[in-house]
């Protein structure tokens, strides 16, 4: 038995280094672009990631680099804005998620259920997404203006106290979450009215049969059906919102009244670009990817029970 | 070698010798030439007129500023005249630093070879390794003005009495002020208060006139409100850190001085509005929209309220630091890149002192600014004493395209000026936030948000030993 197999395969290679070169002649096209993909990855994705990681443990003071172990860590904890700036992460995914979660499936739901003008709408409040960053937070920056501004003009309109927006410690990272959930929330929306039209119709038609109005369609139908989609998208928003910079950077120009602003990211930014602590800004770069390749693990979990 | 090269190089010496002593009769250069035996690496020699260089320089100014274009273009023919062998290669930028980028740059070392930054940046600059020493290449026939330049400016762009960089233009901070709206209020605008008392009372009467009108500003985000805390405790005569630079030392009676008067004016007075957190230029479009009576700044403020945001250079004033102890001083210069040549260094050195540091040529050619209908007579840049600074404002005040006398406070009172604190960013960071907290927050204890602020930047400083 050993005898044939050996004379019958004795001109081809048999070693397993020879089948993988085998392989990789007969698809020399993919394997080049795979390579060229590879080394793009490799330089603008890995690479990066490894030098932070390598940076989150040395210092560089006058051209000489040093290895300084845990310190970066340990002068990020001391610092009383590291505190300040996760406790600030942590409450504007918070408020995102109670406000940019369930708004945009609230009007998903609500566009999902119309007859007429659906096209209409859905670009109306798409609308907002298309509009460059900057735009929407100086727009936001007029409705905000605790003197001029259109909020507290309507407020007074209706004798209303009026509140100072941005420019108080205590309705700041509110007014954050509010501009940013309307910045961002069309695309939300879009992804949820998919999720939506993936429901089988039946399920409605016996719901409406059996006498079910529009909530409690939701309740039975639409939210059972989309829940593992709504728990990805959770996900996923959640690993968003925590990096969160653009829009505290723009409307408060990071910190806000009394660092009630200040987020991890921006923290980051500081510390990478202010203060040119590369080692500080590598590190807690660090700690931020742990903390949201958690939320990634749960995601990756959550996604291959949905498949 | 044959006679044509032989005759071709007796030309080139010659050239170069009869060109370097026209450079040293006019002293603009600085060129007395050293020919072919001119060592080339040594530092206290000139540049070699026969040595072919090509430097790289950023911040030219981009197309969009033509008048500045054409200057800047103007000058590379003109210094090239005088140095047929040095090529200046312009990098056009606008602006001329971001922190990011500057970052990035100075990590790849993509810097230019004479590259442009601010007076804060010598530390991170030398973190990374990024400059040259150019001590041993800068005196008095290199640079013909720096005996006359002021040494607190040069101080800033030295570390363990090595010198990396040459200034191009500088600020001390004053009181900027609103003319027209002082005339509307009733106050004198030849006479800008140069005290805070004095300032609490001119803002209540410019806040009266109503119509959204604040009486006086200030910046309390992305680091600048520490920035200008330190700008007034400057002017009261206080200081950031201990002279070592280990201890915070802006918890005094000075220090709960500067957020008083901040406290006061936004909640006893309510002269400053309710929209703070304001950054970097609010207090200019305020101003320049004649919404804004007051607020510490440069004078260069002026030039952006007027050219960016369609200003009146009559309707601007500026006075003393409040205080006049001392006045934070800040500014621009150029750095060597590390790795650059000798010659190089050498080149490099010649064009800053064309372009920025000879009276009558380069940015000091007030008749051409005029003519290109650029402003002429701003009180800056700043690093100038003696002779030269007399030279200087006699030129300026010849032809002069603003009002001189609208600056006449300003420059009247000799205001010592004062370098930011090593690791300003850091600790303006801290200050932030009982800057902002006086202004946004009526329950405000300046006592306690110093105290934090004083641990704070302690532990900022221990961190960075």
């Amino acid at each position: 038995m050993a005898a044939i197999s050996v004379a019958g395969k004795a001109a081809r290679p048999t070693t397993h280094e020879g089948r993988l070169w085998r392989k990789v002649r007969q698809n020399l096209t993919a394997h080049g672009f795979l390579f060229g993909a590879l080394l793009c990855f490799g330089f603008f994705t890995w690479y990066p990631m490894v030098r932070e990681v390598v940076m989150s443990f040395q210092k560089t003071k006058r051209g000489k680099t040093s290895w300084v172990g845990l310190d970066n860590i340990d002068q990020l904890l001391q610092d009383p804005a590291f505190w300040q700036a996760w406790r600030n992460t942590l409450l504007f995914t918070l408020l995102a998620l109670v406000l940019g979660f369930a708004v945009p499936f609230f009007v998903a739901v609500l566009l999902n259920e119309l007859r007429h003008a659906k096209s209409y709408l859905r670009i109306l409040v798409y609308l907002p997404v298309m509009m460059p960053p900057v735009a929407s937070v100086l727009l936001f920056k007029y409705f905000y203006d605790p003197d001029f501004g259109l909020f507290n003009s309507i407020l007074r309109a209706l004798h209303l106290p009026t509140s100072a927006w941005l420019n108080s410690p205590d309705t700041a990272m509110l007014s954050v979450v509010i501009a940013s959930t309307w910045m961002n929330m069309g695309g939300a929306t879009l992804i949820y009215l998919a999720a939506l039209q993936g429901i089988p119709g039946e399920l409605y038609e016996a719901a409406e049969l059996d006498g079910a109005g529009l909530w409690r369609r939701v309740w039975h139908v639409t939210i059972p059906q989309t829940r593992l989609i709504l728990s990805l998208l959770l996900l996923l928003q959640v690993v968003a919102t925590m990096q969160v910079f653009v829009e505290p950077f723009l409307l408060t120009g990071g910190n806000g009244p009394q660092g009630s602003t200040t987020t991890v990211v921006y923290l980051v930014y500081q510390y990478a670009f202010n203060f040119n602590n590369y080692g500080a800004a590598s590190a807690l770069g660090l700690i931020m990817l742990v903390v949201l390749a958690g939320f990634s693990a749960l995601y990756v979990r959550l996604s291959r029970k949905a498949d | 070698m044959s006679r044509t090269g032989l005759v071709r190089r007796s030309v080139v010496v010659a050239v170069a010798a009869g060109m370097s002593m026209s450079l040293a009769a006019c002293g603009s250069s600085g060129g007395t030439g050293g020919g072919d035996g001119a060592a080339k690496g040594s530092g206290s020699a000139t540049l070699d007129p026969a040595a072919k260089v090509t430097v790289s320089v950023d911040c030219q100014p981009p197309v969009t500023k033509a008048a500045e274009r054409k200057q800047w273009d103007q000058d590379v023919a003109a210094f090239g005249k005088l140095y047929p062998n040095v090529t200046i290669k312009s990098k056009d930028a606008s602006p001329c630093e971001e922190a990011a980028p500057f970052t990035a740059q100075l990590k790849g070392k993509t810097q230019t070879d004479v590259f442009y930054t601010y007076f804060t940046d010598l530390n991170q600059v030398l973190d990374a390794d990024g400059a040259e020493d150019i001590s041993a290449y800068v005196n008095e026939t290199t640079v013909p003005a720096l005996k006359d330049i002021d040494p607190s400016v040069l101080a800033t762009l030295k570390d363990g009495g090595k010198l990396y960089g040459l200034p191009t233009s500088n600020y001390k901070m004053g009181l900027l002020y609103n003319r027209k709206l002082f005339k509307q209020a009733g106050l004198d605008p030849e006479k800008p208060p140069a005290t805070w008392a004095e300032i609490r009372e001119s803002a209540k009467k410019i806040a009266a006139l109503g119509n959204g009108v604040n009486g006086y500003g200030e910046y309390s985000a992305t680091n600048q409100g520490g920035w200008h805390y330190t700008a007034e405790l400057y002017g009261l005569g206080g200081k950031m850190v201990s002279d070592d630079g280990k201890k915070a030392a802006f918890n005094t009676a000075e220090g709960k001085q500067v957020l008083q008067n901040l406290y006061d004016m936004r909640w006893t007075d309510n002269t400053m509005g309710a929209a703070q957190s304001l950054k970097w230029p609010d207090l200019m479009t305020q101003m320049a929209a004649d919404k804004l009576g007051m607020y510490v700044g440069a004078p260069d403020d002026i030039t952006y309220m007027v050219q960016t945001l369609k200003g009146d250079y009559e309707a601007y004033g500026m006075g003393p630091m409040p205080g006049a102890k001392a006045a934070l001083l800040g500014g621009n210069d150029y750095m060597f890149k590390k790795g650059s040549s000798p010659d190089q260094i050498k080149a490099g050195i010649a064009w800053i002192n064309f372009k920025y540091l000879t009276l009558g040529k380069g940015q000091f050619d007030y008749a051409r600014t005029k003519t290109d209908g650029l402003p002429v007579g701003l009180p800056q840049p700043f690093f100038f004493t003696g002779a030269s600074l007399a030279a200087d404002n006699k030129a300026k005040a010849a032809s002069a395209t603003v009002p001189v006398q609208n600056y006449a406070p300003y420059l009247a009172v000799a205001v010592p000026g004062k370098t930011e604190p090593a690791n300003a960013q850091q600790i303006y960071k801290v200050l932030d936030n009982p800057v902002s907290a006086v202004l946004t927050d009526r329950n405000a204890d300046v006592a306690k948000l110093l105290a934090d602020a004083e641990t704070q930047v302690n532990q900022v400083l221990a961190s960075l030993q």
